[in-house]
């Protein structure tokens, strides 16, 4: 993060971010929900965006945001008999990611309401900014 | 800009205004990193005091050793420490990934800092006008 005469654009910049990956990911989970395969190993993982805290080295108390890492799920993928699939394994069994729509729903809403937040941050100190600047006029 | 408050140079052409505008700022800041962390597990939401924030700014501007090192040195006065003024919130309930920001509770807080940011800086305005009528007698 630099360090910059207004760390408040930073942080909230920072959040825009990460909320972006993760967005992204629900976004990838959602669109492989229904992507099935023979194999169990070789199923789609839904994934996770993990956030953490990034200390702004220049102001003491001041934290902005990161995606420090997409981890994949390890729940097992969910076996359903469809003999008629033309993916379907010898047993006449197809393998889907074990993703729960509603979650990632859940998640999106979420994670929109903040990004929406940040933007918000962003346009107030914008504001704040400008009127500062027109000191004296 | 960011936490140094520069309360002696502030508090000789602005008064209490220019001290406050600094940490109405500084605030700002705190509020703003509150809400960005808003999903972050194990994030401890603060916020600044401003009343305490305010009262070590004043005291600081009105030592003596401070007005003494301005005036030898003609060097800006220590900054104030708001370290000593920042608080963690007390969360309103608990939550399971041990985040502390609600963040309705973030979001009022911040407009109402904006708000008194600009009551601040309006403060500062006309202090300014005051002074320009002062210099070109119009």
């Amino acid at each position: 993060m630099s360090v910059s005469g207004l760390p408040i654009f930073d942080i909230a910049g920072s959040a825009l971010a990460a909320q972006t990956v993760r967005l992204n990911t629900v976004a990838s989970n959602l669109a492989n929900a229904d992507s099935v395969s023979g194999d169990p190993n070789s199923v789609f993982r839904p994934r996770e965006t993990v956030f953490s805290t990034v200390p702004d080295p220049g102001n003491a108390g001041l934290a902005g945001v990161r995606a420090s890492g997409v981890i994949e799920s390890t729940a097992p993928p969910v076996k359903r008999y469809e003999p008629g699939n033309p993916l379907a394994d010898g047993q006449g069994y197809v393998y889907a990611p074990d993703i729960d729509p509603v979650a990632q729903m859940v998640n999106m809403i979420s994670s929109a309401r903040a990004y929406q937040s940040d933007v918000e941050v962003i346009n107030t100190a914008k504001e704040l900014a400008l009127s500062t600047l027109s000191l004296g006029k | 800009m960011a936490d140094p408050i520069n309360a002696g140079t502030m508090a000789g052409l602005f008064g209490i205004h220019g001290t406050a505008l600094g940490i109405r700022e500084a605030r700002l800041n705190v509020l703003a990193s509150n809400l960005a962390n808003a999903d972050t597990p194990n994030y401890k939401a603060r916020d600044l005091d401003f009343a305490t924030a305010l009262q070590n700014a004043s005291a600081a501007a009105q030592s003596p050793l401070s007005a003494a090192v301005d005036k030898t040195s003609g060097s800006m006065p220590s900054p104030v420490d708001l370290d000593a003024a920042m608080r963690y919130r007390v969360p309103l309930q608990p939550s399971l990934d041990g985040n502390t920001v609600d963040s309705d509770f973030e979001h009022a807080a911040f407009a109402r800092a904006a708000l008194e940011y600009k009551a601040s800086l309006s403060f500062v305005d006309a202090r300014v006008h005051t002074m320009m009528t002062a210099i070109t007698g119009e």
